[in-house]
């Protein structure tokens, strides 16, 4: 389960709608205990919203963060003394659910928030995480917290 | 010499909660070898099948991508430090849209009894994901229609609703549990209908469908499911459907008998070709007053979710031209045959109506609230009570049918309305009457025909047995 601050959430909508046609992302920061797994409850606490690193013909159906990109989160997340807990990105024009494509490049433990955006409106947004043997995502439930004070 | 390893957070678990491993290695690849050695379960998310790394994993010493260095040969020196670096990355399902995906192994599942029957199979369970349906009103009616789309797998699903859930609903609108009571409808029906089927996206209006906003909001669907209970809504529907081109799948119910059709097809006529204009106000009562039998709604809701499908399938014969009559006491249906009128404002050959209208005039709801509220005086239950409490002389005239009297009653002398003509020597003039119902609607029509009478000091009380319940006794049960 995420817990995490509706602030945050419509954070995600808003980045989500500010990119239509292209797929936005960003990671998830926060608290997770010793080390985040798929039975942690995730404290989802900063986002870290990321430039997505496809070209522009690829971008309104793949994203990309950068091995770069994620040293420098992972560099923010130790400043705050946070972990990293997993990401979110957008499907244009398509459900929230996870892809293939998804699957196929996710690790275990991480979130993956997708929220969907058609015609520009950002609408259902969903979690997933990996299972274990790298065969299916299970849906994570989402629950609102308060405020996103520490 | 003991080289660390950064682990990301992911792979934490894997390696006992920690955030570094250290190894004995002269290079990386051996590293990385002690390291899958030592902690199997991290192999497969690391290696593909083919024994390589994935291609979203990137190995760094210090701040260099080994790939730029001698990769898996790459000496370490003390001191160095090996990091694990994920790239993410991820993407949509398909380039193309939604209606021409084909089916995941999950729904075919899901499906499989749509799949198997000629009628459906592949083609017809497409054509279901790729629809649009709107929804308007979750309650009696959109409970049971909600439900069935759903689970029926269409695409997308828009509900309209913005009501609260409350006690009195249960009896009907199955989608609610009891824990339900109090939050918004919407959000409780997200809740349940997400949980019945994860495939379906539900677009969520929280709003009253109005003039201003119906042609936006009907625009985005393929077809609309009308589940509301009132004249406007039905009018105000029926013309944003038609000036569309959407169908519109009307249901209403009252008491034991419920009605059902498919208006504004093609070629079919509409609302207003069957209903030229709208029954007075307070003539046809709604369920809130008249009551209704909890099974129906969802008899008649059913039928609507049916039609709805049959529409998107292009199956069977459609229920247009057809008003489908349902009594539930008789257990009977009967059908009456509907022609398009020619002369039809909306529809017909010479079209007066091309845009929405105000439908609260048209249906002449307002007039009938300063009928009500403001030309027979009214007392406020307030008052009453103190009148009551100094222990002067009113009567109470209770104008509820008995039945309702036995639910509550403030010990009111009972007279229905209905019998108030015949009864009405029973009362005293020089007295001071005070009448009510359940929210004051029938008791002003009461105090109007007391006051032609000859009856000079009667009042309407404001609210009726309700206001009593909220302002007076709360142990008084509301219905």
């Amino acid at each position: 389960m995420i817990r995490i601050a509706p602030e945050l959430i419509a954070a995600i909508r808003a980045h989500a709608q500010r990119d239509y046609p292209s797929e936005c992302c960003g990671a998830l920061l926060g608290r997770a205990g010793s080390a985040p797994s798929p039975a942690s409850t995730k404290w989802v606490l900063v986002l870290e919203p990321v430039e997505n690193r496809r070209e522009a013909e690829d971008a309104s159906r793949r994203f990309l963060i950068s091995a770069d990109d994620y040293r420098a989160i992972e560099r923010s997340a130790r400043e705050k003394s946070l972990d990293v807990l997993g990401f979110y990105h957008s499907h244009p024009d398509q459900p929230a659910r996870p892809s293939d494509y998804d699957r196929e490049h996710a690790l275990p433990s991480y979130s993956y928030v997708i929220v969907s955006v058609r015609e520009g409106r950002a609408g259902e947004l969903t979690s997933w995480t990996l299972d274990d043997d790298r065969e299916a995502f299970t849906p994570e439930n989402i629950a609102e917290i308060a405020s996103a004070s520490r | 010499m003991a080289t660390q390893i950064m682990i990301p957070s992911a792979l934490r678990r894997f390696v006992g909660a920690r955030d570094s491993v250290h190894v004995e290695a002269a290079t990386v690849g051996e590293a990385l070898s002690r390291l899958v050695a030592e902690h199997h379960d991290l192999h497969k998310h690391l290696y593909d099948e083919s024994g390589r790394l994935r291609s979203f994993v990137n190995v760094y010493v210090n701040d260099e991508d080994v790939r730029y260095l001698q990769r898996d040969d790459t000496q370490l020196k003390p001191g160095d430090v090996v990091s694990i670096v994920p790239s993410i990355a991820g993407g949509s399902p398909k380039p193309n849209v939604y209606a021409v995906e084909g089916l995941s192994p999950e729904e075919v599942k899901r499906y499989s009894r749509h799949l198997i029957m000629p009628e459906v199979a592949v083609d017809g369970q497409l054509k279901l994901k790729g629809a649009k349906v709107l929804l308007i009103g979750t309650g009696g009616l959109g409970a049971p229609a909600g439900l069935y789309l759903t689970a029926a797998g269409v695409g997308r699903i828009g509900l309209v609703d913005f009501d609260v859930v409350d006690y009195t609903n249960l009896q009907r609108q199955v989608t609610f549990g009891t824990k339900d009571v109090g939050r918004a409808k919407l959000a409780a029906a997200r809740e349940r209908l997400g949980d019945l089927n994860p495939e379906v996206e539900f677009v969520l209006h929280e709003t009253r469908l109005t003039s201003d906003n119906a042609l936006d909001i009907i625009r985005d669907y393929d077809i609309v499911v009308d589940g509301t209970d009132n004249f406007p809504t039905r009018y105000l529907v029926n013309d944003a459907c038609v000036l569309l081109g959407r169908p519109y799948v009307y249901g209403s119910i009252f008491r034991f008998e419920g009605q059902i059709t498919v208006f504004a097809t093609e070629d079919g006529p509409c609302y207003r070709c069957l209903y030229p204009s709208p029954p007075p106000p307070g003539l046809v009562p709604s369920c809130a007053e008249g009551g209704v039998l909890g099974v129906l709604p969802g008899i008649v809701g059913a039928i609507q979710a049916n039609e709805a499908i049959k529409w998107i399938l292009q199956a069977g014969d459609l229920l247009s031209g057809r008003l489908l009559l349902f009594d539930a006491l008789k257990m009977t249906f009967r059908e009456l045959k509907l022609r398009k009128n020619p002369e039809c404002p909306v529809c017909g050959e010479h079209r007066t109506l091309t845009s929405l209208i105000d439908y609260e005039e048209f249906c002449g709801i307002r007039g009938e609230e300063v009928q009500s509220d403001v030309s027979v005086p009214t007392m406020s239950v307030k008052d009453l009570k103190q009148r009551l409490d100094k222990g002067e002389d009113v009567v109470v005239l209770d104008v509820r049918e008995p039945h309702e009297y036995k639910i509550c009653n403030i010990g009111g002398l009972l007279i229905p309305l209905g019998e108030l003509a015949a009864r009405v020597h029973e009362l005293d003039s020089a007295r001071d009457i005070v009448v009510h119902c359940r929210t004051g609607v029938r008791s002003a029509q009461a105090v109007e025909f007391l006051q032609d009478a000859g009856f000079e000091r009667v009042w309407n009380l404001k609210g009726g047995i309700h206001a009593w319940s909220d302002e007076i006794d709360s142990t008084l049960p509301k219905y």
